[in-house]
């Protein structure tokens, strides 16, 4: 027995104080009525999280979604949905409504996606090359290798309009020819796996669950450009993603698809894995290739371009993973079916990595051109325990907050670089109004510090007088003039430095200033910080008149500094207190106050 | 491998999965176990599940693996495909809700409503 529809009904307390109850009831007893029985199967489910319409109804498998749907509504339900297929026009949700709406509507995580790097992640059997076959895996390399020429790749290429995912988007298609123009016969094609910003790990995630697509796409480009070696860079601290790389391409080459005179052309390519310690800087393609040559990961100046000078001093093609991931799908479609998709200057689909305050973190692949409030709260499902949404930092360390007043931006390369801050490789960190915003840049710079190469001096110098700096303000100690150090440092940084690492680590510093002036003059002007974050600034003190002496407090004090005996007024020593808030969090009276 | 050999081996298992689709093979459940899922005890539930169905011997269930389905914050995620039914994701499985599933959802066709969490992604490969 299966039921071919069924209506989920929300049964959360809200919804359950609204009669959800007794809708399920009259539903299954329209159900019955209609002979349906064995069809459809009235579900109660958990909370859609949209509670101030509810109760909530969704019929599966269409998706039909219905709010503030009573009791008596069942009959209609039963008798013009699920009878004659119409759906009841006047439950429906109004969709364009909705968007007037900051709060969250329906759950959609996977409607709203677009999946088109991740179309094989969550679908296929990674280990499984037969699966990656049935879903037309390797139909690109077949179509490369016998209908298409070199030119004629990069022509779809360039149609597509793909841009590199790893960061700084630049055309693919350029890439590729750079390297085919250069002559001889020695060149390297590069898989960039070296995925190091904080909450980004849509890279290991495409590697772990669909491995061939790279491989496909890099035997493409060694077709293209005229190269027969192929080098996955990625962290040693990925271990599965290099198991199912491993195995991968243990089975293409078993297949005869990897290797020597493929599908018997005179094409060969050989993939080779390696290890890197994890080093942020090894992102950075210059010293990715002096890291695979076994020196130490540090960047060169550019030109020469990897393209033309690269790995071994040969011309060499490093693309992200997810740029990889998407070539297969640009070859068989067309790049004109990838260029419907996007914005005028951003083609495509891409893959974020969606987390911090959010009630549906995980990775997500949309369409560029996406609003930030439509991944968030759309797919995000808003922020937790409904608390308001403050900022959201895109790209990383290298990125910057974006503020809530520009929540409606269409998310592309050059918006998110007009507000100051990048698409980077996808990471998106969502923050509330309990998180400041000098706490958390000096959260990124303390990173970049740590994770600069100290080559040149204004990334080594920079950073950390950025650092100190920040520290001052964040200790109750800055001045005005301080802030203006900070800006021609940053300027100076941005200009002066090497490799990206150094020319972006000021960005998070310079979008506080930018966007939360306010905040960030607060911490100066009255050594206050508004989120109680920043804890030299935070002061935790005992209201005599509140505290009714219960001991509670003192016993959960970690550092044993909060003196008094039962039924007597306790008090907090302000020279030992570590601000760990501990005993606001204890006290059951509110006599526990936060300044 | 020639080119007519791969062609024939897609052809087969496009076959296979189309079968599927038409509601005549075999009833799928597919386990997220990217690194994250694995953490979230995703291979608890793989073996939870697994056992209950050979326990109430049930021949024609596939358990398979297969990559994140990016759904970080209800890992172990599930989803079932059972033919003629719509194939649904189900979010915070661990193993009890795992043998769960398996006795409601594929033994007598009733979704287990509180850890369901969306239907699959439209697959742009269809």
């Amino acid at each position: 027995m299966a039921y071919k529809q069924y209506v989920l009904v929300c049964s959360g307390t809200a919804c359950e104080s609204s009669k959800s109850k007794d809708l399920i009831q009259n539903l299954n007893d329209e159900v019955r009525k209609a002979g349906l029985a064995n069809d459809v199967q009235v579900v109660k489910t958990g909370c859609f999280g949209f509670c101030e319409k509810g109760p909530i109804v969704k019929v599966l498998p269409e998706e039909t979604f219905y709010v503030q749907v009573k009791p008596a509504d069942a009959a209609e339900i039963v008798a013009e949905h699920l009878v004659k297929g119409r759906p009841v026009s006047r439950l429906l949700y109004d969709a364009a409504q909705s968007k007037a709406h900051a709060k969250l509507e329906d759950i959609q995580f996977y409607q709203k996606q677009v999946r088109i790097v991740l179309r094989n992640c969550g679908v296929i059997d990674p280990d499984s090359i037969d699966e990656y076959i049935a879903r037309d895996g390797y139909v690109a390399l077949e179509k490369v290798l016998f209908e298409m020429s070199a030119d004629d790749v990069i022509n779809e290429l360039k149609k597509s309009g793909l841009r590199g995912r790893g960061g700084a988007g630049f055309p693919t298609w350029r890439k590729w020819q750079f390297t085919k123009d250069v002559p001889g016969d020695e060149k390297y094609i590069m898989c960039n796996a070296d995925e190091g910003d904080p909450g980004a790990y849509m890279d290991r995630s495409t590697l772990e669950g669909d491995p061939h697509s790279v491989l496909e796409a890099m035997m493409i480009a060694g077709f293209t450009c005229g190269s027969s070696k192929g080098v996955i860079y990625i962290r040693a601290e990925y271990p599965l993603a290099i198991e199912r790389l491993n195995t991968a391409i243990a089975k293409a080459k078993d297949y005869g698809l990897m290797g020597e005179k493929i599908l018997g052309t005179d094409f060969s390519f050989d993939i080779e894995i390696r290890l890197g310690a994890g080093a942020f800087v090894c992102g950075e393609e210059t010293a990715l290739i002096a890291s695979t040559e076994g020196g130490r990961g540090m960047p060169k100046p550019r030109p020469p371009f990897p393209a033309v000078k690269g790995l071994w001093n040969k011309p060499t093609v490093i693309n992200n993973v997810e740029t990889w991931a998407s070539i297969p799908v640009i070859i068989m479609r067309g790049g004109d079916w990838y260029a419907r998709i996007g914005t005028e200057t951003s083609k495509g689909t891409k893959v974020f990595a969606l987390t911090g305050k959010i009630n549906n973190s995980g990775l997500v692949e949309v369409p560029m051109g996406t609003t930030l409030r439509e991944i968030i709260y759309g797919i995000g499902g808003g922020i937790k325990g409904g608390k308001a949404f403050k900022a959201v930092q895109t790209g990383g360390p290298s990125g910057g907050l974006i503020p809530a007043q520009y929540l409606d931006t269409p998310i592309d390369y050059e918006n998110l670089q007009k507000l100051g801050s990048i698409v980077g490789s996808g990471g998106m960190i969502v923050m509330d109004e309990d998180d400041c915003v000098v706490d958390i840049t000096r959260f990124y710079l303390d990173f970049s510090v740590d994770e600069s190469c100290g080559k040149c001096a204004p990334c080594r110098i920079g950073g950390r007088t950025l650092l100190n700096l920040l520290d001052k303000v964040a200790n109750g100690n800055g001045t005005v003039a301080d802030v203006e150090q900070m800006q021609t440092l940053s300027h100076a940084m941005q200009r002066a430095s090497l490799c990206g690492l150094g020319q972006t680590t000021p960005n998070p510093v310079l979008s506080v200033i930018r966007h939360f002036k306010d905040e960030l003059m607060e911490h100066i002007d009255h050594k206050h910080c508004p989120a109680g974050k920043c804890k030299n600034l935070v002061r935790f003190t005992i209201d005599p008149d509140a505290c009714i002496g219960c001991t509670v407090c003192a016993r959960r004090c970690p550092v044993s500094c909060i003196s008094g005996e039962r039924k007597v007024v306790h008090v907090i020593d302000q020279s030992r207190c570590v601000k760990c808030g501990a005993c606001l969090e204890a006290c059951k009276f509110g006599a526990v106050l936060k300044s | 491998m020639t080119l007519e050999g791969l062609r024939k081996l897609r052809e087969e298992k496009q076959q296979a999965l189309a079968q599927r689709d038409a509601g005549e093979g075999s009833i799928e459940v597919i386990i997220g176990m990217g690194t994250c899922g694995i953490a979230a005890g995703a291979k608890e539930t793989f073996s939870a599940m697994v056992d209950e169905i050979s326990r109430l011997r049930l021949g024609n269930v596939v358990v398979k693996q297969t990559g994140c389905m990016g759904l970080c914050a209800s890992e172990p995620s599930v989803e079932v495909v059972v033919p003629g039914m719509p194939g649904v994701v189900y979010g915070k499985v661990d193993a009890a809700i795992g043998r769960r599933i398996v006795n409601s959802h594929i033994v007598k066709g009733e979704l287990v409503g509180e850890y369901l969490f969306d239907k699959p992604a439209a697959d742009i490969m269809k």
